[in-house]
């Protein structure tokens, strides 16, 4: 990417657009991957609350996918997903295997 | 209509900051401040201005609370002096750094070890290299018209940074002097409504002040602020155009004092010119071709200005209210600096005085003239730096 | 509209503190962040201390702050709160100005216990309309797991390493959410992001007082604490159910406990999983792992005194 130079820059290094953090990806910092298993997921969203990383995707209130572009992969969610039945909905598992 | 009044100097500043109805001040008690920002108080408390004041527990939080406002977008003002100046000396670095518009008058008083309150310039001058501007004032009408103009200095849209208006402590800020005030209606118009930039209230567009900017951008930062500096002389002498039209009172980036045809020459900043400045005439009429140079624009420094107008001289002497320890005084460095560029140069000396409040006196600007006539005519320099007024 | 407290309702909600922010993976604080944003049903405006959260949230052109935000320095996160709303206020009272906005300073346990404490106690004694919140990892992580006064007794960091005659920090915290309740605020309140529920009831509770707030948030930090990435959540919980962080409220000077955990386990649970404690249970420091416990439960029963007179 193209540096821009001094005379393109804000004035007083104000950020001017809001949560322009969405273009910074953080998924390659994962060493280890959350998996979802749909079927033991009794979408309780403690997953969702508890995610430092606002990495699960949540639709009109229902629990959907990782979202791998920022998951940084600290396993909060699989520590603590209640599952079904003593099933765990996730799981992790190394990055690359 | 001017109306001529007889006040102190603080009294006369706190004027000038209600006249430009600002939206927030931030007050904390220092000497020899206190009492400008205790006349503002008593504005407030009796409705002769609508700002909210912010009565902060310290000068750190009071130039950060400034910031937090100006960031928000609006007018803000506090006053400090000396203790006071270097608490906030952190923030003063934010507040140019986020370009931020914050009037402050600064009353002049000298630094502790020892504790002492009386004027000098140590405060200000250890602030020189904070990204502030800074106009310096010899009395208190200076001080006054200053205030007014510096709103219309940091706030304008090319500009955006805080400005410091330096006043003498005691000599000036608890002195009583004729002056004269200028109207209301004249000041709220010739300082006009604040143009916001970049507000932080507005909601629609949500904006974050101080990232952290690491080695990839900090450089350019820091370059574009410099760029926003070499600015500020126009604006500054625009706005003294206007400020004429008004008042009638001209003002420049320093004032010359029979100094066209001199050949020797005093520079020397705030209430001290005064006093040099009937001394000079009682040179003048002993036919020595004296001058002087007293700066009002200290930053950013108008170097070549400065170097035309002392280019004819044979001596200078730069008089320093402020040490730089192991160095020269600070003044004299500027004027050194801007001298160099000169093919012909004049000798060049600097002598340190009235620390701690220590009266300068006419003799003392007599003792410094003599000097620089022998210098020009012998060519020769005794000391280049030295302590005048001081006990062996 | 104010959001019901099911996480159903609460995950309709936009998020105001994005992904994309830098913090470590598994740190304690983005939740804090994201639970205060949640339960705050208006529009806000935060500032921040220097510190993790501020660094990791807001780098060149990447903020993860959706509102308005602004970090100035270190010690100041409340004076520079107090300078928006000031300036909120007076545009407010002017006209200029017709929403209805609430302001937030986040700060770490270095930024308002300790370099912030001035900042922090001149802010709420003014009477600034605001909620301060401290997200308290226990040290001064962003510089490197420096001990601050919030550094709990006996743990061991760069600046009060456990050693062989010095076994790690030997005073005890400071007890700031008290001491901001000694502030006669209309609120103040411990809480912890495994409680969420509780969390950000108190957040809203707090945003319907006018005047200063004051929030004391744990936020586990795996680096400082030398534990796992995936158990800050575990690690809150068993931090609240040994008392060593009660949740309790001081609301207009009464205090209340807002959770008393069925069953109060040993201290040494929620210590054990932690490197930082690692040295207190070997057998020569077995005295300060007692006194530990001891502390812990003599301030649990002083705040179970407190909370039974409505004092």
């Amino acid at each position: 990417m193209k540096q821009k130079g001094w005379k393109d820059l804000p004035p007083g290094s104000v950020v001017l657009e809001g949560g322009s953090a969405v273009n910074f990806k953080t998924g390659s910092w994962r060493a280890y991957r959350p998996i979802w298993n749909k079927e033991n997921c009794i979408q309780c969203l403690l997953c969702w609350i508890y995610c430092p990383d606002m990495a699960i995707k949540v639709k009109d209130g229902k629990r959907g996918e990782f979202d791998y572009d920022y998951c940084k992969g600290c396993g909060i969610c699989a520590l603590e997903c209640p599952g079904k039945k003593g099933k765990n909905a996730i799981e992790m598992i190394e990055e690359g295997k | 209509m001017a109306k001529i009044v007889a006040v102190t100097g603080n009294e006369a500043v706190a004027n000038a900051l209600r006249q430009a109805s600002p939206d927030v001040c931030a007050i904390y008690p220092i000497t020899p401040q206190t009492d400008m920002m205790q006349k503002y108080a008593s504005f407030i408390a009796n409705g002769k201005v609508s700002t909210e004041p912010i009565l902060v527990e310290s000068e750190h939080s009071s130039m950060s609370a400034c910031i937090g406002a100006s960031a928000a977008g609006g007018r803000v003002i506090t006053a400090t002096s000396s203790q006071g100046l270097a608490l906030m000396w952190e923030m003063l670095h934010i507040a140019s750094g986020d370009r931020l518009p914050i009037i402050m008058p600064v009353v002049n008083r000298a630094l502790s070890a020892p504790l002492n309150i009386h004027g000098d310039h140590s405060d200000a001058m250890g602030a020189r290299d904070t990204g502030w501007i800074q106009i310096w004032s010899e009395n208190a009408q200076d001080a006054y018209d200053n205030t007014i103009q510096a709103f219309r200095i940091g706030e304008h849209m090319d500009i955006r940074l805080p400005v410091m208006v330096c006043l003498d402590g005691f000599i000036i800020s608890h002195s009583i002097e004729r002056m004269e005030y200028l109207e209301d209606a004249e000041v709220k118009n010739f300082v006009g409504e604040f143009k916001n930039f970049l507000p932080l209230l507005d909601l629609d567009k949500p904006k974050s002040y101080g990232p952290l900017i690491l080695t990839d951008y900090y450089h350019e930062y820091k370059r574009a602020q410099h760029e926003v500096m070499t600015k500020v002389k126009n604006v500054v002498l625009d706005v003294a155009k206007d400020f004429e039209k008004m008042s009638g009172r001209k003002y420049g980036l320093f004032e010359s004092y029979r100094l066209d045809d001199a050949d020797i020459a005093l520079v020397i900043l705030n209430s001290a010119a005064g006093t040099s400045k009937d001394v000079i005439d009682s040179f003048r009429n002993k036919g020595i071709k004296a001058g002087l140079l007293k700066p009002r624009l200290f930053r950013p420094f108008p170097y070549e200005e400065v170097a035309e107008a002392l280019k004819n001289t044979k001596a200078v002497c730069v008089m320093d209210r402020a040490d730089s320890f192991g160095g020269y005084g600070p003044m004299f460095m500027e004027i050194s600096s801007a001298l160099y560029q000169l093919k012909e140069k004049p000798a060049l000396i600097n002598k340190i005085y009235g620390l701690g409040g220590r009266d300068y006196m006419p003799s003392h600007a007599e003792l410094v003239l003599n000097e620089l006539n022998e210098i020009a005519s012998s060519g020769k320099i005794r000391i280049v730096k030295e302590y005048i007024g001081v006990r062996e | 509209m104010a959001t019901g407290l099911t996480l159903k309702e609460l995950s309709k909600k936009e998020d105001r503190f994005t992904h994309g922010h830098r913090m470590c993976s598994g740190c304690g604080a983005p939740t804090v962040v994201k639970m205060v944003l949640l339960a705050t049903d208006y529009p806000v405006i935060a500032s921040n201390a220097t510190g993790c959260l501020e660094v990791s949230s807001c780098i060149s052109e990447y903020t993860a702050w959706k509102i308005p935000w602004i970090h100035t320095a270190f010690e100041n996160a409340a004076a520079t709160i107090s300078g928006v709303e000031t300036m909120y206020r007076s545009l407010k009272k002017q006209g200029k100005i017709d929403k209805d906005i609430k302001f937030i300073a986040f700060g770490g346990d270095g930024g308002t216990y300790d370099i912030g404490f001035q900042s922090l106690s001149g802010a709420m004694e003014r009477g600034h309309d605001m909620l301060y919140v401290c997200y308290d990892n226990g040290a001064y992580m962003n510089t490197g797991i420096q001990r601050s006064s919030a550094t709990p007794l006996g743990a061991d960091t760069t600046t009060c390493p456990a050693g062989d005659v010095i076994p790690g920090k030997l005073r005890s915290r400071k007890n700031l959410t008290k001491i901001m309740g000694a502030h006669n605020i209309p609120y103040a309140a411990q809480a912890s992001p495994s409680h969420w529920m509780d969390l950000m009831k108190k957040v809203k509770k707090a945003h319907e007082f006018i005047g200063p707030k004051f929030m004391n948030i744990l936020a586990p930090c795996n680096r400082g604490w030398r534990s796992q990435t995936n158990d800050s959540i575990t690690l809150s919980k068993l931090a609240v159910n040994s008392c060593y962080w009660p949740l309790y409220e001081i609301e207009d000077g009464v205090t209340k406990i807002t959770y008393t955990p069925k069953d109060k386990v040993p201290v040494a649970d929620f210590m054990k999983p932690q490197g930082r404690f690692k040295h207190l249970f070997a057998p020569a420091n077995e005295w300060l792992l007692k006194k530990v416990q001891e502390e812990v439960d003599k301030e649990w029963e002083k705040l179970k005194k407190q909370a039974e007179c409505g004092c």
